[in-house]
């Protein structure tokens, strides 16, 4: 043993201590030598890319920013001496403050001074409503909803508008009642009668019990008429027309009535098309397959041309509701395919298992396949939701002022006209749209990958 | 009997009639046609009544009348003031299909080389081309557009102080003047020689083809055809005393003479819509790439192929399955969008036909029905060519 110990010539009795690496290797420099300089070609990208940020950044910089004119009460101030102004000869900057005077009327369009707090208070019920809603974590999803879809809409329709319909009465003859708001519930009392008349038949004829199918039938009756009569009931508010409404709250209004309506329609459509009635199917295919293969721009146009001429005399929608029934169809459609890909992507056993437990069509629809398909396709309604955003602004082209159309409109204005005017405001618009189209997009992504449970 | 009459069931259930799922299968469709030919029904006559009460013609022979009105583009089909509405509908048809394809061309190469641009390993470039594609398509088309046409192009210098952009030509406010491509006798023979390059090439890949499958040996086809491709047409030129030339414009006292004139319209579309799609392509782009298995990269590098044939011969065929579908979705809506022209007064068919003619004519129905089967065509057609184009590149599974 002590023999073999001298033939080791030397052996380390504790590690070595480990260098530290090469100054190459990490830190910025490291980075950079292997994100930006690691080949010729990689170099030459690198400069490339840098060159273009030299001639965007700091110009963009400098005309939002550091070039642009803060303060101002007229076009004088965003003007060079050869313009008549103040600024120095071959300025060329942002002029901001021709956005703040013209601010309140790019976000509320000309809705009345002192009747902007309901449109302050639709906004604020609108996003305390969405934002749980849109958060995974938050209870009460159930509730939320009801909120969303049934309180909202209705609050939202009275606070903007001021509510106080005129209900005059749809069925009875003239002759019999003269049309007042008493003849509107006899024969609204009277239908609901009738609906309930013929489910009860129906069911009879179906040897069903027909009592619970009738007082669902009831009960869905009177729910409608209570919001009607809240929609007829005089609250007091003074009633704005919607020629007065505009800016960004239309932009909103459009929008959200467009994906709020379009999703059952969608919905209806997506299941008309996986149909196997021959009827039915073909129906929901023409239907799709038209508005998806026309620009947005004419289906306006036939809304706003072309739909005073099917509808009966004495009977006529005003420019914004037009906008919204073309809105809405052409949505719908989108938002049927969007739905028609959550449904294809439920396993063919979810089907069989709920018509083995003997559900029948409407109940394996409503408590199987839909909750799973709706919540699958959340992020392609979102998507669907973006596209309808964006293209809300296409409504300024027949003539609506929504948030583009003011801005358009405020180029009139002689007191701001100005070279810079319309690149200034359309900056303005764009940075507005951005922030709400990139946090949905953002929000769309998220959601997907909460949703990818990584079955693959 | 009760006995007898469970025999009687068990042969043939006794099921009522509405609980028959076919019988009410047929009553849901009938009730669903009825209502469709009602609500038809009830547009047709109100639509029928409202147009006699004010004075609306109805039918087509409005296309045969002469128009009144002029347009500043139209530069295939011949338009003048005395011609048919049915003129103004191809000429608008015209303008629509060029927007598109040109569109099309740009926003495909654009897109390609920002997808590309995003997955590379180059932090700047990726970085850049993320922002250009989170910009881009966060904001909407109309207002780029807008900003393109009212911001960008109306702030340049007027018709007297163009901006020389060399051989681009001169650029001012009231568009860009390029030169024009003058044709002299025998500027057909050019084009022959570009078409019989074409074939020539493709006749020689067909016989490369077939040589390598038979005895391995390769034959560099690229350079063969783009050396035919470059030498046939130059040999044409110079042979038949160079009957192509350039006609540029000169700036004159009142703005540039000559060369030809693109409309400031026209620049301001192609530039919004390719750029908006392009964002859009790019992302298509990066997945198709992205969808590819790493296992096929390897796989083919183990094979000895090197990072260029890697990428042409295994990557991009199997990326383009992935990506044609939505690509060819994104191209339908650069034709649908390019209706935006209406906006700025481009006469494309939405604004010369269903905005002009419209406006004189008063035939809303007809012209709008017109207008839209136009569009579905179109989008049916592209549909169409490449399903099957999808069809033949998509991967034969058992």
């Amino acid at each position: 043993m002590a023999k073999s110990k001298n033939n080791v010539g030397y052996v380390r009795s504790e590690m070595a201590a480990t260098l530290a690496p090469p100054a190459s290797e990490v830190g910025i420099v490291g980075w950079m030598r292997k994100n930006l300089f690691s080949s010729i070609p990689n170099t030459i990208m690198t400069l490339i890319g840098i060159f273009l940020l030299y001639i965007i950044v700091p110009g963009t910089l400098s005309w939002t920013i550091f070039d642009a004119v803060w303060s101002g009460s007229d076009r004088g101030a965003c003007t060079t001496i050869a313009q008549g102004g103040v600024l120095p000869d071959g300025w060329s900057a942002a002029c901001w403050p021709y956005v703040g005077a013209y601010f309140k009327l790019f976000i509320y369009g000309r809705y009345p001074d002192a009747e902007l707090w309901r449109v302050n208070l639709t906004l604020i019920m609108f996003f305390v409503g969405l934002v749980p809603l849109a958060m995974p974590s938050m209870p009460y999803k159930r509730e939320n909803m009801i909120f969303m879809l049934g309180i909202f809409p209705v609050a939202a329709f009275i606070l903007m508008s001021g509510g106080n319909l005129d209900l005059n009465g749809f069925l009875l003859p003239e002759s019999i009642i003269a049309p007042s708001g008493l003849k509107f519930w006899l024969d609204y009392f009277i239908l609901s009668g009738i609906i309930a008349g013929l489910i009860g038949l129906y069911m009879r004829a179906t040897e069903t019990d027909p009592k619970p199918a009738m007082i669902v039938a009831a009960i869905a009756m009177a729910i409608l008429g209570v919001v009607l009569f809240l929609m007829g009931f005089d609250f007091g508010l003074e009633p704005v027309e919607t020629s007065l409404w505009g800016g960004f709250v239309m932009t909103l209004v459009i929008a959200v009535t467009g994906i709020v309506a379009s999703l059952p329609l969608g919905i209806l459509l997506a299941l008309g098309r996986r149909s196997e009635m021959p009827a039915v199917s073909l129906f929901s295919v023409i239907f799709i397959e038209f508005w998806r293969g026309v620009p947005l721009i004419t289906v306006l146009f036939m809304s706003s041309v072309m739909l005073p001429l099917f509808l009966p005399d004495g009977v006529s929608f005003d420019k914004l509701l037009r906008a919204l029934i073309g809105v809405a169809l052409f949505s719908a459609a989108y938002m049927a395919e969007v739905v028609r890909g959550g449904m294809q992507a439920i396993p063919k056993g979810q089907y069989e298992g709920a018509m083995a437990v003997g559900l029948n069509y409407w109940q394996s629809t409503r408590m199987i396949i839909l909750p799973q398909a709706l919540k699958i396709v959340i992020p392609g309604i979102v998507n669907t939701f973006i596209g309808l955003f964006k293209d809300t602004t296409l409504v300024s082209i027949i003539g609506l002022l929504d948030f583009l159309g003011m801005i358009t409109l405020s180029h009139s204005d002689s007191n701001w006209a100005t070279p810079v005017q319309a690149l200034t405001s359309y900056v303005f618009c764009a940075f507005v749209f951005w922030i709400f189209c990139f946090s949905m997009a953002r929000y769309s992504l998220f959601m997907e990958h909460r949703l990818d449970t990584g079955h693959r | 009997m009760a006995v007898a009459d469970n025999h009687v069931d068990r042969e043939k259930p006794k099921v009522r009639l509405l609980n028959d799922p076919k019988f009410r299968a047929m009553i849901f469709q009938g009730l669903l046609l009825a209502l469709i030919a009602w609500v038809v029904w009830g547009m047709v006559s109100n639509a029928a009544h409202n147009l006699q009460k004010a004075g609306i013609a109805s039918g087509f022979g409005f296309l045969k009348q002469s128009t009144g009105f002029g347009l500043n583009f139209s530069p295939f089909v011949d338009y003048t003031e005395i011609s048919s509405y049915f003129t103004v509908y191809l000429v608008g048809l015209q303008n629509t299909l060029i927007l598109a394809v040109i569109g099309v061309f740009f926003a495909t190469v654009i897109g390609f080389v920002v997808g590309v641009s995003r997955l590379s390993s180059n932090w700047v470039i990726a970085k850049m081309a993320y922002v250009y594609v989170e910009v881009m398509r966060n904001i909407p088309l109309l207002l780029q557009i807008f900003i393109w046409y009212k911001g960008v192009l109306a702030t340049l210098p007027g018709k007297r102080h163009s901006l020389d952009w060399g051989v681009f030509g001169q650029l001012n406010a009231a568009g860009l003047f390029a030169p024009k491509p003058v044709y002299a006798a025998g500027a057909m023979s050019v084009m022959w020689a570009v078409l019989a390059a074409v074939v020539i090439t493709w006749a020689i890949n067909r016989w490369a083809t077939k040589r390598q499958m038979e005895t391995g040996q390769r034959f560099p086809v690229f350079w063969t055809g783009l050396g035919l491709m470059l030498f046939l047409p130059v040999l044409a030129y110079f042979m038949f005393n160079q009957p192509i030339s350039l006609e540029y414009p000169v700036q004159g006292n009142f703005g540039p003479k000559g060369g030809m004139q693109i409309i400031p319209e026209f620049i301001a579309l192609i530039l919004a819509l390719s750029i908006y799609t392009a964002a859009f392509i790019a992302e298509i782009v990066r997945a198709g790439i992205l969808a590819v298995n790493k296992g096929q990269t390897e796989a083919s590098y183990a094979l000895g192929l090197g990072p260029g044939q890697t990428l042409r011969l295994n990557v991009i065929p199997q990326a383009l399955r992935v990506i044609i579908p939505p690509l060819t979705s994104q191209y339908l809506n650069l034709t649908k969008n390019s209706s935006l022209a209406v906006a700025i007064a481009y006469p494309d068919l939405t604004a010369v036909f269903a905005g002009t003619a419209l406006n004189q004519v008063g035939q809303a129905i007809e012209i709008l029905l017109m207008t839209m089967l136009t569009y579905l065509g179109i989008s049916l057609i592209t549909s169409m060519f490449m399903n099957w184009y999808n069809a033949r590149s998509s991967l034969i599974e058992r």
